[in-house]
């Protein structure tokens, strides 16, 4: 069955080819069951291979295929090749799994569209993309995944693309991830002259062997990769395309904005591993990073009046503690974080887009309004995305997954107490925005009464999701709730386990825990007392002088976009404006001269015959003349 | 002596066939003119010949007549159709393809 492994990545391509080469003669029906099928199957098929693989682990904790040679020079070579553990297992699950639940969900949500099948062929490579990102053996392979999911990421944002707003925003999220993406490659590029080798497993080996702790070219490496990552994954100073990247259809921002491909920077930090283990300073770095993206996205997505731009900054923060996780050695912790965000965000998104669907496109949350009685299926499955958003104890995944990263905030030697209490901080804030939703948007009075409550093909996946968003957290147990640590003993054949400074017992992880939960519920009872329409405590802060000045600065996500504008965007496109004059001079007087130059050879072309043959003899002359010298 | 006497009488003929060719406006003059210019390459060759004791000005000689008679076959077609268009044989009023 292991064999099959090259058909995940393959199905999901094959149905984009067929939807692009002949989607504009099928039937809607067909372009579902091609859409949805191959993504279907793939995930059928990742159920078999991973069964298969479970079957033999930890005895083959890996397992390599290589399909055939894609580039054979000398000095390089790089295969099409797949390597399948622990992690990249753990990824592909959650791609195909997810990915299909959405696509189905899909099938009614973009029923209405005209580009049904142009939708469905982007979804698709956007699949077959991401899974040769996680799956790849060797960098070249996983850069080809990292830039065919940017190209999805851009072809999907701006997939209304009559509207011009939505296409610049496509534009920024492409040029903004971009910058990331140079980085990287200049990166890869380092480690091959260096190292020359390309393989992610032997360069890491060679790397470890050649390269000390803190050398720097080893930091460098990592800056750029890290650089990569940052831009990807929507973190701080790059963090600026996400919202804007919303103007895509929900589905798209539930698959490629929430659950996968933002997250494809913290599959890179946690697959090169060992590379960030040698630059230190960097991985602080990563911390810190993750740290600051998770208070500021949470502060913007606190007044965020776009239910969906709401979310986005929600993703941005969820993806700031993975980095935070990353950044402190607690590499398990970050993918768990990773799961269980991946379900209960796509959970949210597609809630949020059953709402939005049924109000007739309306993403305004002060718009909305007492929807509970309404649309009662969706209201319970976003209120359980929100519970595990915000780490409601005990019985959702997020609790798990978010107490299991502040622990090693709390615990591990490379971090610092200042980094707990900025996430711990965090999670009163996430408290705040998730339930901030749900009572704006289903308590109170209605305000745009719903056409219609979503069918069955967009339940399904919501029921699947909520599911899920509470379930997987039991897949790891701290050792104060019950001890069932099989989600680290999972991984720890590929990442290594968190070490912990002496003196950490569970007496102390007790307490830490009491902290959390605290400071979640605490944020919850905060949204109710601001948010809840009878109390509206919000509407009066914001009318004070300190939240006249906050709230637009917040909502424009701390004035980077303004920052961006004035140094970077202004001053070029100005530049060009003024060179522009210099730089076309030149190139007119090129076509001055040619103008000239062919006024003065035309005239010798008089059509007198006579005049032909003199400058023949003339010409005969002159050549005899020369060879006589 | 021969070969020398030749060479210039190929080159006096030669020059009276460009000054001719450069000069005349008419184009059954300049057609000529190309002919006398053909005659005397064909003499240099005939000269050239002679003076090595070789067969390959002759066959140079051959070439020349033949392709001289193709050329006047040619031209004299081309001729017949200006004098039909342009009623007229001076060549200065063929310049339809002035650039």
């Amino acid at each position: 069955m292991l064999r099959l492994l090259w058909l995940i990545p393959a199905l999901p391509l094959a149905g984009f080819l067929v939807l692009a080469l002949f989607g504009g003669r099928f039937s809607r029906r067909q372009i579902v069951w091609v859409g949805c099928g191959s993504v279907g199957t793939a995930a059928l098929v990742t159920a078999l291979v991973g069964a298969d693989f479970l079957r033999g682990f930890p005895d083959r904790p890996s397992y390599h295929q290589t399909l055939w040679n894609w580039i054979d020079t000398s000095g390089m070579t790089v295969g099409v090749s797949w390597y399948l553990d622990a992690l990249s297992l753990l990824m592909v699950a959650v791609i195909t799994g997810i990915g299909f639940l959405i696509h189905l969900y899909s099938v009614e949500y973009m029923s209405g569209d005209d580009g049904y099948a142009r939708f469905f062929a982007y979804m698709n490579l956007f699949l077959a993309a991401m899974l040769t990102l996680v799956l790849a053996d060797n960098l070249p392979l996983l850069y080809l995944g990292w830039e065919g999911v940017g190209l999805c990421s851009y072809l999907l944002i701006g997939f209304w693309y009559r509207e011009p707003e939505y296409g610049a925003a496509a534009q920024k999220a492409f040029i903004v991830t971009r910058i990331g993406d140079t980085a990287f490659a200049v990166g890869l590029f380092i480690l091959f002259t260096q190292l020359k080798s390309l393989s992610i497993q032997q360069v890491q080996t060679l790397a470890a062997d050649a390269w000390p702790v803190g050398s720097n070219l080893a930091v460098i490496v990592a800056v750029l990769f890290l650089a990569g990552a940052v831009g990807k994954s929507a973190q701080l100073p790059l963090q600026v395309w996400l919202p804007d990247a919303m103007a895509g259809p929900t589905p798209v921002s539930a698959l490629i904005h929430a659950a996968t491909m933002v997250t494809a920077g913290v599959y890179l930090i946690a697959r090169m591993h060992r590379l960030f283990e040698l630059a230190p300073p960097v991985l602080e770095a990563v911390a810190v990073i993750g740290l600051l993206t998770l208070l500021l996205a949470a502060c913007s997505a606190l007044v965020q009046r776009d239910i969906k731009r709401a979310l986005a900054y929600s993703t941005m923060s969820q993806i700031g503690y993975m980095f935070l996780a990353l950044g402190v050695g607690a590499w398990s912790a970050a993918l768990f974080h990773f799961l269980t965000h991946s379900c209960f965000k796509a959970l949210l998104f597609l809630a949020a887009g059953s709402v939005i669907h049924s109000l007739r496109h309306e993403q305004d949350i002060f718009r909305m309004g007492g929807l509970r009685r309404q649309l009662p299926l969706t209201f319970w499955t976003f209120l359980i995305g929100a519970a595990a958003m915000s780490g409601v104890p005990f019985i959702t995944s997020g609790f798990y997954s978010k107490d299991w990263i502040l622990w090693s905030a709390w615990s591990s030697p490379l971090s610092h107490r200042w980094i707990w209490f900025g996430a711990l901080l965090g999670t009163l804030l996430t408290g705040l925005y998730s339930f901030r939703l749900i009572f704006r948007v289903f308590f109170g009075e209605v305000r745009t009464p719903p056409s219609g409550a979503p069918g069955v093909a967009m339940l399904v996946p919501l029921v699947v999701l909520a599911f899920f968003a509470v379930t997987v957290g039991f897949l790891e147990l701290p050792r104060t709730l019950g001890d069932l640590p099989l989600f680290s003993q999972y991984l720890s054949h590929v990442l290594p386990t968190i070490e912990t400074i002496p003196g950490m017992d569970e007496s102390v992880e007790a307490h830490e825990q009491i902290a959390v939960t605290c400071s979640a519920l605490l944020g919850i009872g905060l949204a109710a007392v601001l948010f809840l329409p009878r109390a509206n405590v919000a509407d009066r802060l914001a009318g004070t002088s300190l939240g006249r000045t906050l709230l637009p600065f917040w909502q424009g996500g701390w004035g980077f976009d303004r920052m961006y504008d004035g140094l970077i965007v202004r001053p070029w496109l100005h530049l060009t404006r003024e060179s522009g004059e210099i730089i076309d001079r030149c190139y007119e007087s090129l076509v001055v001269a040619a103008e000239s130059f062919h006024g003065w050879l035309s005239r010798t072309q008089t059509g007198h015959v006579r005049w032909y043959a003199a400058t023949v003899a003339v010409g005969a002359l002159v050549l005899l003349g020369l060879f006589a010298m | 002596m021969l070969t020398t006497h030749a060479l210039v009488l190929a080159i006096m003929l030669f020059c009276i066939g460009l000054v001719g060719l450069l000069s005349r406006r008419n184009i059954l003059y300049m057609l000529l003119s190309l002919e006398i210019m053909l005659n005397a390459a064909s003499l240099a060759f005939i000269a050239g010949g002679a003076r090595w004791g070789q067969a390959d000005g002759e066959i140079m000689f051959l070439f020349i007549l033949t392709l001289a008679a193709a050329e006047v076959s040619v031209a004299l077609g081309i001729v017949l159709q200006l004098s039909y268009r342009f009623k007229t044989l001076d060549a200065d009023a063929f310049s339809e393809m002035k650039g």
